[in-house]
């Protein structure tokens, strides 16, 4: 098991943005820091060094320079210096359900209507079932904006897939394009929103999907939190830390319990990405349904193919 | 002078038989019947317009419905135009003259509705714009955008060049007609006066437009099926798409050709000019193309069928024994399969048997379509499930059927008000064929 680097701290981004911060400024300014000790506040914070040990400096000794963020419906411009990725544990997931929720009430989606689904998946007759959380797998490769007409719908630099909703014509070929049926459409009222009243004086998430009708919506991994240093609330609600999100770039994800380095948990747990065999790079990992938590349960689905 | 005497009572006869005609009661009935339809269309698609595309049983996972299979359906006949007008002249096929313009007109009528019935596909229509403007060449709808345009563009030219001459008849002999026909006939004639010059550009024109059509026609279905193969997803995921697509696409357009015929036949006394033997020609034609289908067919269902992999042996047993084995095969054994035995028979291939066969044709490969459309996305890679029961399946609502309804009544329309504006056949073709002057095809005398 990965050692957690930190276990108080729940806000890793911030570790991530100083990370960013002490990157940038590289060896020169750690061995500026070690300098000027004189004015120390005696407060201690962890940083990532860029050679990967955690060394300790001053809080009073670190320059917050931030890395610029998308301003307000900026859809098209990725946060800076993040390679945003998640890795999703199935060992932990007993379908509670509390991801699903979190994310209809994070967007305003009505009432069974959410970016993230539960699969009930056994992949054989022989084989153990076992829950599935999927969120938009982000691809590297994504199937979805190659087949965009308009380029509604792209990559961004901090590895997201958006979609900009003033731009969709609602043709619906991403829809078919993606092979993990990531994506939904806004078909009408009803299934747009939970209601129009409860939409009254609600501002758009910035840099947000936006309910169009005639437009296809799906996960974005709420830029709008990892601007201000948060998880997605898939991630914080989830009862069981099965969610981990992060930033491939500082090799670091967090389930808001522990923050773990992305690569060490791949390694360990096996991890792997759901049909790698269609080469479209998913930004989610999957950790095998392996030394569960919690045994598998029976619940009613609507319909099972 | 006794001969030109002749061919003068000749060319008349030609002017008798094949200028347009008024509807009689059956051809009113029938247009009004075709406005209808469309009405009723219209009234569906303002529904559309203000609720959104939740008036369609299209949801998450069945995210394409018949509105793309009746554009897949309304390509596929509009292949048609290339085959009669290009593919059989540039063979020197000596029957094709009275059939060349039904062909023409069916595929222009049909390629404009392909166009329309996809912006009705679309969920925001009034966004039609941001195709031209924020246009990806990398997408496979903007390479189908830009070759039906084009499509559309040389089709329009092979059906009014070849006509010009006729126009210049219109023009010249049809003074009983209202102003705005005449004035009609007038401009489009393009002061044609039949000389020798006038017909050496005009040949030579549809000499390259002939050419230019045929790789167009290829390309415009080959595009057309690589929407679906361009995907992952299982029963689309083939590279026998692009010529399986192309096979059916001709074998339905001749089907369509001899549907109309047959009813142009019948309704204007055209025995003279379309005669048993074009019947038995389109008929042999028909049965050829058949049969490539069939072995196209045989490519696309045998050999995944051997592996069954997983998803795609999901799909091919919900084809051959599940849910839509009815109506798969229904369209395999009555669109298909009667066909080619019925036609391999010299008595299969007379005008009504024959007529009968290209309707089952016609009517088989649009749930062909169909079949090629919807099935696939009720198997996506991961299983439906958490979403209301309704959403696994797929049954076009009244609004979709009024709707499509109407596009190919529109179809329908546009042929029938052509066929009453012009004529149908080309008249200074035959009269060529019966070796009367160009000069008397122009100075038809009063």
């Amino acid at each position: 098991m990965e050692k957690p680097l930190d276990n108080s701290r729940r806000d890793f981004l911030k570790t991530g943005i100083l990370t960013a911060a002490a990157t940038a400024a590289g060896l020169g300014a750690i061995d500026a820091l070690s300098k000027t000790e004189s004015a120390s506040s005696g407060e201690k914070v962890k940083l990532l060094a860029p050679d990967g040990q955690i060394v300790e400096v001053d809080k009073s000794d670190i320059n917050h320079i931030l890395p610029d963020f998308p301003v307000e419906n900026h859809i098209r411009e990725g946060v800076a210096g993040k390679k945003f990725v998640m890795v999703i544990d199935l060992s932990r997931c007993k379908n509670a359900g509390k991801c699903r929720k979190a994310c209809s009430k994070m967007h305003y989606l009505p009432e069974g209507r959410s970016f993230v689904k539960i699969e009930r998946m056994q992949d054989a007759e022989t084989t153990a079932p076992y829950w599935m959380p999927m969120t938009c797998f982000h691809c590297d490769n994504p199937p979805c904006t190659k087949v965009c007409p308009v380029d509604a719908t792209f990559k961004l630099t901090d590895g997201r897939v958006a979609i900009d909703n003033t731009r969709c014509i609602g043709c619906r070929f991403c829809m078919v394009a993606c092979p993990y049926s990531a994506r939904v459409f806004n078909w009408g009222d009803e299934l747009l929103a939970m209601s129009k009243e409860n939409l009254e004086g609600i501002k758009e998430h910035a840099a947000c999907s936006s309910h169009v009708i005639g437009t296809v919506e799906k996960c974005d991994f709420c830029p709008h939190k990892a601007k201000n240093n948060e998880l997605p609330d898939c991630v914080t609600a989830c009862p069981n830390g099965v969610f981990y999100f992060g930033d491939e770039l500082e090799d670091v994800v967090s389930n808001g319990d522990e923050t773990v380095r992305l690569s060490e948990l791949i390694k360990e747990k096996a991890g792997y990405r759901f049909l790698e065999e269609l080469g479209t790079k998913p930004r989610v990992y999957y950790l095998p349904p392996a030394n569960r938590q919690f045994p598998f349960k029976e619940m009613p689905l609507d319909s099972i193919r | 002078m006794e001969n030109e005497k002749n061919q003068d009572v000749r060319m008349k006869e030609l002017l008798v038989d094949l200028m347009p005609k008024k509807f009689d009661r059956q051809g009113q009935i029938w247009v009004v019947f075709l406005v209808l339809v469309m009405g009723l269309g219209l009234f569906a698609y303002i529904r559309q317009l203000k609720h959104g595309l939740i008036v369609t049983d299209m949801r998450d996972y069945t995210s394409w419905g018949i509105y793309i299979s009746n554009f897949v359906f309304f390509v596929a006949i509009s292949l048609v135009g290339s085959l009669v007008s290009a593919i059989l002249k540039l063979t020197n096929v000596p029957w094709r003259t009275p059939l060349v313009r039904i062909s023409e007109i069916i595929a222009v009528s049909a390629i404009l509705f392909a166009a329309i019935i996809i912006i009705v596909d679309m969920g925001r229509p009034e966004r039609f714009w941001h195709l031209f403007v924020y246009g990806r060449i990398q997408s496979p709808i903007l390479w189908d955008v830009i070759v039906i345009t084009t499509y559309l563009t040389i089709s329009v030219l092979l059906l009014y060049i070849p006509m010009l001459p006729d126009l210049a008849i219109c023009r010249d002999s049809m003074v009983g007609v209202p102003k705005w026909r005449r004035k009609l006939y007038k401009m489009l004639a393009l002061n044609w006066q039949g000389n020798k010059k006038q017909y050496a550009i005009m040949n030579r024109s549809i000499q390259i437009l002939a050419v230019l059509i045929i790789p167009l026609a290829f390309s415009i279905h080959t595009v057309t099926s690589w929407l679906f193969a361009t995907t992952y997803r299982a029963g689309w995921d083939s590279t026998n798409f692009g010529p399986y697509f192309i096979s059916g696409a001709f074998m339905v357009g001749a089907g369509a050709v001899i549907a109309v015929m047959y009813v142009l036949r019948n309704h204007y006394r055209l025995e003279k000019y379309i005669t048993h033997r074009h019947f038995d020609n389109m008929g042999k034609l028909l049965v050829l193309l058949s049969l490539v289908y069939l072995y196209f067919n045989i490519n696309e269902y045998l050999v995944p069928a051997f592996k069954m992999k997983e998803l795609e042996g999901a799909h091919l047993r919900e084809l051959f024994s599940g849910h839509y084995a009815p109506m798969f095969w229904s369209v395999q054994i009555f669109g298909m399969c009667v066909p080619i035995v019925v036609l391999l028979f010299k008595k299969g291939r007379r005008p009504l048997p024959l007529f009968i066969i290209s309707i089952m044709v016609v009517v088989g490969a649009w749930f062909k379509r169909f079949l090629i459309v919807t099935p696939t996305l009720l198997h996506p890679f991961i299983p439906i499930q958490n979403v209301p029961l309704s959403w696994t399946r797929y049954f076009p609502t009244w609004e979709e059927w009024a709707i499509t309804s109407a596009s190919l009544a529109g179809a329908l329309l546009v042929i029938t008000l052509f066929v009453r504006l012009f004529p149908i056949i080309p008249i200074w073709e035959v009269a060529e064929e019966q070796n009367i002057s160009h000069e008397l095809i122009i100075k038809p005398v009063q």
